[in-house]
């Protein structure tokens, strides 16, 4: 006999035989040598996690109780793999290439990445998988201590056990589910030791049943005599039940996070579904083989107790076949295990991916998802989870005591995650479907699922039911679990599945109908629907060769021949390879896409790699992350655009300003060489006359007399000069002040003929005036303005070259101006020359030798514009004309 | 040595004191106003030094300055070229161009006479003075 220490030494050994397996796994995974992982086999053995404990234990059970009935369960699933492995392979089609990572994801994915749906078929999957882990536990217990103590049952430390049970599954499953962030959410080592739990769990059962039938019994014939005899062959054929429990099993093998886990994520090769089409019923078929045999002799061996759920442990036992019993054991062991740490797997990717990390996101406002920082947290809400979900089990388990009514909890469950199923369904097959039909669906089959059968069942399990359930709320009975829309239900579980997913179903397809997708969903929806269209199958690791040639391509174009060349040798060479071209390990694919990144960006790059080696089809999320990024880059680019269209009109106004510059400080040297002349003609006179006068040669008087005042008049000259240079610099500068003042136009022309001196004798032009027109009173700086009248007349005087020089000087009025017009009656001034006449310094040829500076004209012309006028020269006219025009501020006097 | 000078200047005063200043020196000096007859003057006259403002009316004493080095009758004749712009790069452009002397109004009489005798006497002087600098020591 066994004793319990040895038996915790067997599955020590059993769990560190495990260890070894998944971690010598892991590590050819990375190296990229494991074929035999990859293998169609490997993936159906691991598919077998549908068979937990209670199927193992439970199926002789229900046999003994129920009859056939226990066949339901793999009848589902083998009609989904044999009929309906198109879905399936669409389904791993679809997680390929949307790098789903669970049936959370997968829902939420395909309702444009609806947080929320996420979190609702999160929070449904811990909900329904909870009980089914405490099941595992008590399994496991309850194995032990049969094992440890024939036929007393309730052993006393069966919580102690449970806990070691499971604290080791919990660190099993961080130590190869979360080692890294695959991109590819594969975990080689753990579906290895999965696989090889399988074959142990099925070696058992059918040496078991080799045993029972030859050993037991005398044969197949025998045992078929016995099945006769049994109150088994009596059972009732429940047609409905039959029917519902199959669809149910086949609807659970589709929606089970765990069975998501293998069936999809964990697949590495697309057309291992074929294989696993056939193989896997068959694997059901061996398992439920001798199930009835086994229940058969079981119920009539006294020594086999009488718990039939234990049958296949307590038949060899009792009949002292302890190794036998010892392989049983490790192969109900291994069901549990198994399950829990995919289950656990795979709950804790989707509480950490749809329920602590967006909530992570929101708290600290991260940016970037892909940063380290963030696969840290991911890693760790990873590895919390896991624990948090093995104690939610072991939870439920101390608290439901072990009780009968656990046993119940599998077909619930199964229901209960079954609630996905119409959104899944309709999310592949269906562009109709919305995220809002997709919420509404599932909301009320959870809600109602929960209401007919979770609670009641926990509530039994507590031990505790209280009024509520059977009165119904508010003592409404239709309402109660019990009695739901008052049907006496017979079967609760079968009245539940019709009223959850019927109505879960209806309200799918209602709200779909009745609500617009975002223009995210139905791209999703396209995506998933016609995912054959837009992705290339998933060919596991025969294309290797040829993947890394193409990774070579796609490198050498984004890092240059060179270093792309570089990357791929020393990976190689790292790897032990000959050659140029690595193994696409995730080590290698990880150091691939960064490099990458660097160059395109992380988005662009993860795109890439995944479309090469994943054989996903670009996501939506890729090229909205891969958009982002463009338009980063796009930003950046038209920032700089902007900046270098904003530098070169910079350049181009500082051109213009410093052509301008350069023109003025050009117009500024003639102005001064001007100025130069004008000021040293008259200084030579002055200096040359006074050094003769200075000198001792003796000069007669009138010399003397004449050179001084040569000496005086050019004096004047430069002071006059002078003079008109400050006049316009003021008058240019704008600094001169005005004293506007009414005046009579007569009264300021009478001025300055009478200053321009020539009204004197010699006066030199006669001026002829319309003294009547020149009666207008206006509102001006009279000074000024004489300034300018003074100005014109002496030029007229200077410069009219007539016998009788003559200025005539006419008012008129024109709309608002007042407009006088100086005409003399001279040559007029050359055409060619008018363009210069208000140039400073300008002195036409013909005036040579008259004296002034030549800035009178320059001068008036200023004055006229601080007044509001205008001074212009009329070329049309005979002679030389000018008008001065005067705002009519001016009103004509009384 | 009563040699001939012919003074081109257009204004009448600066002509009227240089004639003075150089007549009474001993030369033979011919005064002229108007830039276009300037190398009709010079042919009629025939000086031996020419004195030519730069801004004359009609045309400007560096055109007079170039035709003159263009004919052969006038190639060697001593010029010396009056300014009162008074910037380098005018002397520049009149040294470049052929002249023997260069002189900045307003000059001192001394320096005129010293210059004219110079050129006379068959010196290329650069006796003229930095522009824009006015000389005290006349």
């Amino acid at each position: 006999m066994l004793s319990f220490d040895g038996l915790v030494a067997v599955c020590v050994l059993y769990v560190a035989g495990l260890f070894g397996v998944a971690f010598l796994a892991e590590k050819r995974a990375m190296e990229g040598k494991a074929r035999w992982l990859n293998s169609p086999i490997t993936y159906t053995l691991s598919l077998s996690i549908y068979t937990t404990a209670w199927t193992f234990y439970g199926a002789v059970g229900s046999a003994a109780r129920s009859g056939l009935e226990f066949l339901t369960i793999y009848l589902g699933p083998t009609l989904i793999f044999i009929g309906w492995y198109w879905l399936l392979r669409k389904m791993v089609r679809i997680g390929r290439a949307q790098r789903i990572t669970s049936i959370a994801d997968m829902i939420s994915s395909r309702y444009g990445k609806s947080g929320g749906l996420g979190a609702l078929v999160t929070v449904l999957a811990v909900i329904g998988t909870t009980p089914y882990i405490a099941l595992q536990l008590q399994s496991v217990t309850l194995s032990f201590s049969v094992f440890a103590r024939p036929g007393a049952l309730g052993a006393p430390d069966t919580e102690a056990t449970a806990i070691w049970v499971a604290a080791g599954l919990a660190l099993f499953t961080i130590v190869f589910g979360t080692r890294s962030l695959d991109v590819n959410e594969r975990h080689p080592g753990l579906v290895s030791a999965i696989a090889l739990e399988a074959i142990v769990k099925l070696c058992a059962i059918l040496a078991v049943g080799i045993f029972v039938v030859w050993g037991v019994a005398d044969g197949p014939g025998d045992i078929m005599r016995r099945i006769e005899e049994s109150p088994l062959a009596a059972s009732d054929w429940n047609g409905a039940r039959w029917l519902g429990l199959t669809a149910l099993s086949a609807f659970a093998i589709l929606c089970l996070p765990r069975m998501f886990q293998v069936l999809v994520v964990e697949n590495s090769d697309e057309r291992h579904l074929a294989t696993a089409s056939w193989a896997f019923p068959l694997y059901l078929f061996l398992i439920s083989l001798f199930v009835v045999p086994i229940a058969v002799v079981g119920l009539s061996l006294p020594e086999a107790g009488t718990n039939p759920d234990l049958f296949v442990l307590t038949v060899p036992l009792g009949l002292g076949r302890e190794g036998l019993a010892l392989l049983v054991f490790l192969g109900g062991f291994s069901a549990a295990t198994s399950m829990v740490i995919v289950a656990a797997l795979a709950l804790s990717t989707m509480v950490s991916n749809h329920i602590i990390v967006p909530l992570w996101l929101r708290a600290t406002r991260h940016e970037d998802p892909m940063s380290g920082d963030m696969r840290r947290v991911a890693l760790s809400a990873r590895r919390l989870s896991i624990g948090g979900i093995l104690f939610l089990g072991l939870g439920y388990y101390r608290l439901s005591g072990g009780a009968d009514a656990l046993a119940e909890i599998g077909l619930i469950a199964f229901l209960g995650v079954s609630q996905v199923l119409p959104a899944l369904l309709g999310g592949i097959l269906w562009r109709g479907a919305t995220r809002a039909g997709a919420a509404i669906g599932i909301g009320s089959g959870f809600a109602i699922w929960a209401w007919l059968l979770l609670i009641p069942n926990i509530a039994e399990t507590g031990g505790l039911v209280p009024p509520v359930l059977d009165a119904g709320p508010f003592g409404i009975a239709w309402l109660s679990p019990a009695t739901p829309l008052g049907l006496q239900a017979t079967d609760p579980l079968l009245t539940a599945m019709m009223l959850s997913l019927g109505v879960n179903t209806l309200l799918f397809i209602l709200g779909s109908l009745f609500s617009f997708p975002s223009p995210l969903e139905r791209l999703q929806g396209a995506q998933f629907v016609n995912v054959y269209d837009h992705s290339r199958a998933l060919l596991g690791w025969r294309g290797a060769a040829g993947t890394a040639d193409d990774l070579l391509t796609m490198a050498q174009r984004i890092l240059g021949a060179g270093r792309a060349g570089r990357l791929f040798q020393e990976a190689a060479r790292r790897q032990g390879r000959d050659g140029d071209l690595p193994e696409p390990t995730p080590d290698f694919l990880e150091r691939l896409e960064r490099e990458l990144a660097g160059s395109v960006g992380a988005a662009t790059a993860h795109a890439m790699v995944a479309q090469i080696t994943g054989g996903a089809s670009v996501s939506v999320r890729d090229l909205l992350a891969v958009a982002d990024e463009t338009a980063q880059i796009m930003e950046y680019s038209s920032q700089l655009e902007a900046k270098s269209t904003e530098l070169a009109q910079t350049a181009a106004r500082l051109r213009e300003a410093n052509q301008k510059l350069t023109e003025l400080s050009v117009q500024k040297d003639a102005f001064l060489s001007q100025i130069s002349h004008e000021l040293r003609t008259p200084m030579t006179s002055i200096r040359s006359f006074s050094e003769i006068l200075m000198q001792s040669d003796p000069l007669d008087d009138a010399a003397r007399a004449r050179f001084s005042r040569i000496i005086h008049d050019e004096s004047l000259r430069l002071t006059r000069l002078l003079d008109d240079l400050l006049d316009l610099s003021v008058l240019e500068n704008g600094l001169v002040t005005l004293h506007e003042a009414p005046a009579q136009l007569g009264d300021v022309l009478d001025r300055a003929i009478y200053a321009a001196g020539a009204l004197e004798e010699g006066g030199r032009i006669a001026i002829r005036r319309d003294r009547d027109a020149e009666r207008i009173e206006i509102v001006t700086d009279a000074d000024r303005l004489s300034q300018v009248f003074i100005n014109l007349i002496s030029n007229a005087q200077k410069y009219c070259d007539a016998e009788a020089p003559e200025l005539r000087i006419e008012v008129a009025r024109r709309g608002d101006t007042v407009e006088i017009s100086f005409t003399d009656n001279g040559q007029g001034i050359p055409a060619r020359q008018r363009a210069l006449i208000f140039e400073k310094f300008a002195r036409l040829d013909t005036a040579k030798g008259a004296p002034g500076a030549g800035l009178g004209l320059a001068i008036s012309r200023e004055i006229m514009a601080r007044l509001g006028g205008s001074l212009v020269h009329e070329p049309g006219t005979r002679g030389t004309s000018f008008s001065v025009r005067l705002p009519a501020r001016a009103r004509r006097a009384a | 040595m009563a040699n001939r000078i012919l003074l081109v200047e257009d204004e009448a005063n600066i002509l009227e004191a240089i004639g003075f200043i150089l007549s009474r020196d001993g030369w033979d000096v011919r005064g002229h106003g108007k830039g276009e007859t300037a190398i009709e003057e010079i042919d009629r006259v025939a000086p031996d030094v020419l004195v030519l403002d730069v801004m004359l009316p009609g045309r400007s004493g560096l055109d007079i300055l170039r035709d003159v080095r263009a004919r052969s009758e006038t190639r060697d004749l001593p010029v010396l070229l009056l300014t009162a712009k008074g910037q380098a790069r005018d002397r520049e452009q009149a040294m470049s161009l052929g002249a023997n002397a260069f002189l900045t109004k307003p000059f001192s009489n001394d320096e005129l006479i010293a210059t004219v005798r110079a050129l006379a006497n068959g010196h290329a002087t650069g006796t003229a003075q930095p522009a824009d600098t006015p000389r005290d020591d006349a």
